[in-house]
């Protein structure tokens, strides 16, 4: 049997998609800047997309950007509205972002900008005081997560939004939204950019948007110049497959009812099963009634997460240690780290992300595999 | 006029050998055919060196060639008919990005050529003068030496890349190589093979302390070795069942000897079964606890076969260095590998005493133990991989 519960690394794409893109590529080819009137369906293709994720945000379809993905549509966010400024100035970032924001906020810094980063509390959830105590100081531009994609935690979008406009009323408000799109409700309302991605969300790779806010006043400069599509923002020609393969996704996900509640009770059933096979095993970040419904992160005391994750792959089941885009690197979790988890214990995590697609089945297989490797590489504790 | 690239090729060592000279020779002729097949090239032996013409693409067959174990240089020559003039208009061709001070070299071993050796150096070295003002001659430490041949051909070249040496892989027999992943064993295998010994690699497998990714970094270290010839195939051995119970079971100090002693015990059950004469390992004296002198009596005395350890006598910096040159260092140093540090004991035994190892080893089945992990042995021909 195999679980895969690595959902938040990536998804695997439905039928419907697959098919929505294999029709988009064999008869909807078409350049939709092309004259004629096939061209022109493959533009309507488009809007329809742009007008679902605008539809899921309470945004308007003419303030969404087709990007590449979620690093991309961060990028473009974080640097493309701070190029549109003068002169450097200060900026906020919460300290457990994804690589995709805290490398962007690298480069403002490598460029002058003042970066302030705002710490988060040992459940992983930013720190108000300390975002009050920035925002007196009049940043630029200020960027925290919807959901945090190592431990769930959760951001409350619309108190995050009221602050930064109370407190720091020409600020604009960047919100990563790859891990909570579809799966936490979420409205642009207050916020200038939210980013999302497609493959999260049993989507294809290769295709994200970045929506902005209300009054779209916001300026933002191009990081990519050529044909002038997405209104200039994000020249090349539409990726017109995965827009259709994102289309049918959003789709889907909608048509399965309260996401949110199938995974709450996905997440509960996992770590009821998880404790009952391996009673020592602890959560990092917020506790699993609460935080996003779908990420779990869990500490096997003494085997180390990479242990844990290899054997585990031996049974089939695939988790992951943290961010998939960092695996690659051996170094105990920043995000885990910033949330004042000591070094030795932050090593022992294991991710477990769901879908609503995730069956009891794979849940209770992932559980039971857990707690029998973790009943046998437990006894080989480092002495 | 009639001018082709050819590759002359110099053999080093192998002109030391007595009766035995064809057959290593024949060795090398043929590795330098395998080298240079992708390429269409023709090769052939002639006057005490190799000739390789009519490739497709003469600067990636010089760069082959050059990878061949027992290859001392190779220059790339023109080869044309045996004609004065049309000899100083390929040297002026040769000369003409060439600036600062020249030497032409001159030989004939066809005699009936005039003028002779002598005249003909002044001759060219005069006509190239002439054709490039950039060019001053310097007949004791000139910065270009253009070399003029005249043999059943005339052959213009200047200057040779010095290859790789050693001997033709092939004429020393099979040894098998203990590759980790680490720095160290692909540099070992390396120098052994540089010496004409084919070889084969063992790795040791501790799923899931080491992943799939691990494994497959070895099997790229592999590939890269067995670019120089002859392409090199993995033993992967499964080991976590042996380090478990050592774990379990063995005095803590030892668990490194002991495991130490299973590789080797395995190894040379695998290298008899693949024919092989010899174990390879990369270990060099003092590097870790298991790497001292006594450690390695230890772990030396479990096995009959002579066990090579060509990096005994080098420094780390050297071997990183040798790395670096050979191409397997950037692989190396992917940080996939070093999962097992769970097993390495917190106050390694430096100095070991036999038998109080024979004694902890005794507690377990060692036998069993050996024979599980050799059944259970994957050989992996990474070029036979989809």
């Amino acid at each position: 049997m195999n679980a895969y519960l690595d959902n938040s690394a990536t998804t695997r794409p439905t039928d419907g998609v697959i098919e929505a893109m294999a029709l988009s590529m064999r008869d909807g080819y078409f350049n939709p800047s092309s004259q004629y009137a096939p061209a022109l369906e493959a533009e309507k293709a488009i809007r329809a997309c742009r007008e679902a994720v605008a539809r899921a945000v309470g945004a308007q379809p003419e303030n969404v950007y087709f990007t590449s993905g979620g690093t991309e549509a961060n990028n473009l966010s974080i640097l493309g509205s701070m190029a549109a400024r003068r002169a450097p100035a200060r900026v906020a970032v919460s300290a457990t972002e994804h690589p995709s924001v805290l490398a962007a906020y690298d480069e403002l810094r490598a460029q002058g900008f003042e970066v302030a980063v705002l710490p988060v509390d040992r459940e992983g959830q930013l720190d108000w005081g300390a975002l009050d105590a920035e925002l007196s100081k009049g940043p630029a531009l200020v960027s925290a997560m919807q959901v945090n994609n190592e431990t769930g935690a959760l951001l409350d979008v619309a108190r995050f939004a009221s602050r930064v406009r109370a407190l720091a009323p020409d600020a604009l408000i960047h919100v990563d939204g790859v891990q909570g799109f579809l799966r936490v409700p979420f409205s642009i309302r207050g916020v200038d950019f939210y980013t999302l991605s497609g493959h999260k969300l049993h989507g294809p790779k290769g295709i994200g948007a970045l929506v902005m806010g209300g009054n779209a006043r916001v300026h933002v400069k191009p990081r990519q110049l050529g044909g002038g599509q997405e209104k200039g923002l994000r020249s090349g020609t539409e990726n017109t497959p995965g827009i259709a393969g994102l289309c049918r996704a959003i789709g889907e996900m909608q048509s399965l009812g309260d996401v949110q509640a199938i995974l709450r009770e996905k997440k509960l059933r996992l770590w009821a099963a998880i404790r009952e096979a391996a009673p020592q095993a602890v959560v990092f970040g917020p506790a699993p009634e609460g935080g996003a419904p779908h990420i779990l992160n869990v500490g096997f005391p003494g085997v180390r997460g990479e242990v844990m994750l290899h054997a585990l792959e031996g049974d089939g089941v695939y988790v992951s240690t943290g961010s998939a885009c960092s695996s690659k690197k051996r170094k105990v979790s920043p995000v885990l780290l910033a949330m004042g988890i000591p070094a030795e214990d932050a090593e022992c995590a294991i991710r477990f992300s769901l879908s609503p697609r995730t069956t009891d089945g794979e849940i209770d297989y992932a559980a039971e595999r857990a707690g029998a490797q973790y009943a046998v590489l437990s006894k080989f504790w480092r002495r | 006029m009639n001018v082709r690239d050819v590759l002359l090729v110099r053999f080093g060592e192998v002109h030391l050998k007595g009766l035995n000279r064809p057959y290593f020779l024949r060795k090398l002729v043929e590795n330098v055919k395998f080298a240079v097949k992708p390429l269409d090239g023709h090769v052939w032996l002639s006057d005490g060196r190799i000739y390789v013409s009519g490739t497709s693409d003469v600067e990636a067959a010089k760069e082959k060639v050059c990878r061949v174990f027992g290859v001392y240089s190779v220059s790339l020559a023109k080869e044309l008919d045996k004609n004065l003039d049309e000899i100083a208009r390929a040297a002026i061709e040769v000369a003409t990005p060439l600036s600062g001070t020249f030497k032409v070299e001159a030989r004939r071993s066809d005699k009936r050529f005039q003028p002779d050796s002598m005249g003909l150096g002044r001759e060219i070295g005069g006509r190239i003068l002439d054709a490039n003002p950039n060019l001053k001659v310097d007949v004791h430490n000139p910065d270009h030496r253009i070399s003029v041949e005249v043999r059943d051909m005339a052959y213009v070249y200047c200057g040779e890349t010095i290859a790789v040496g050693g001997m033709p892989l092939g004429t020393g027999g099979r040894a098998a190589l203990l590759l980790s992943g680490g720095i160290d064993s692909p540099v070992a295998g390396y120098q052994i093979m540089r010496r004409g010994v084919t070889i084969r690699a063992i790795h040791f497998y501790s799923f899931p302390y080491t992943s799939e990714r691990a494994k497959q970094k070895v099997i790229d270290l592999a590939a890269i070795l067995g670019a120089y010839g002859g392409g090199m195939p993995v033993d992967v051995v499964p080991f976590t069942k042996i380090q478990m119970e050592i774990h379990e079971k063995c005095p803590d100090e030892f668990g490194t000897l002991i495991m130490r002693r299973f590789m080797m015990k395995i190894t040379e059950k695998l290298a008899k079964r693949r024919g092989c004469l010899a174990l390879v390992t990369g270990e060099d004296l003092g590097q870790v606890a298991s790497q001292t002198m006594e450690a390695l009596a230890v772990t030396d005395c479990v096995v009959d076969m002579p066990v090579f350890r060509p990096l005994i006598g080098l420094d780390k910096l050297e071997i990183t260095q040798m790395a670096t040159r050979i191409g397997t260092y950037q692989t190396s140093i992917l940080p996939y590998e070093d999962c097992c540090t769970v097993f390495t004991p917190r106050h390694p035994s430096t100095k070991p005493h036999l038998p109080d190892i024979e004694k902890a080893e005794a507690l377990l089945d060692c036998d069993a133990l050996i024979d599980e992990a050799v059944e259970g042995t994957e050989e992996i021909k990474y070029w036979e991989q989809p």
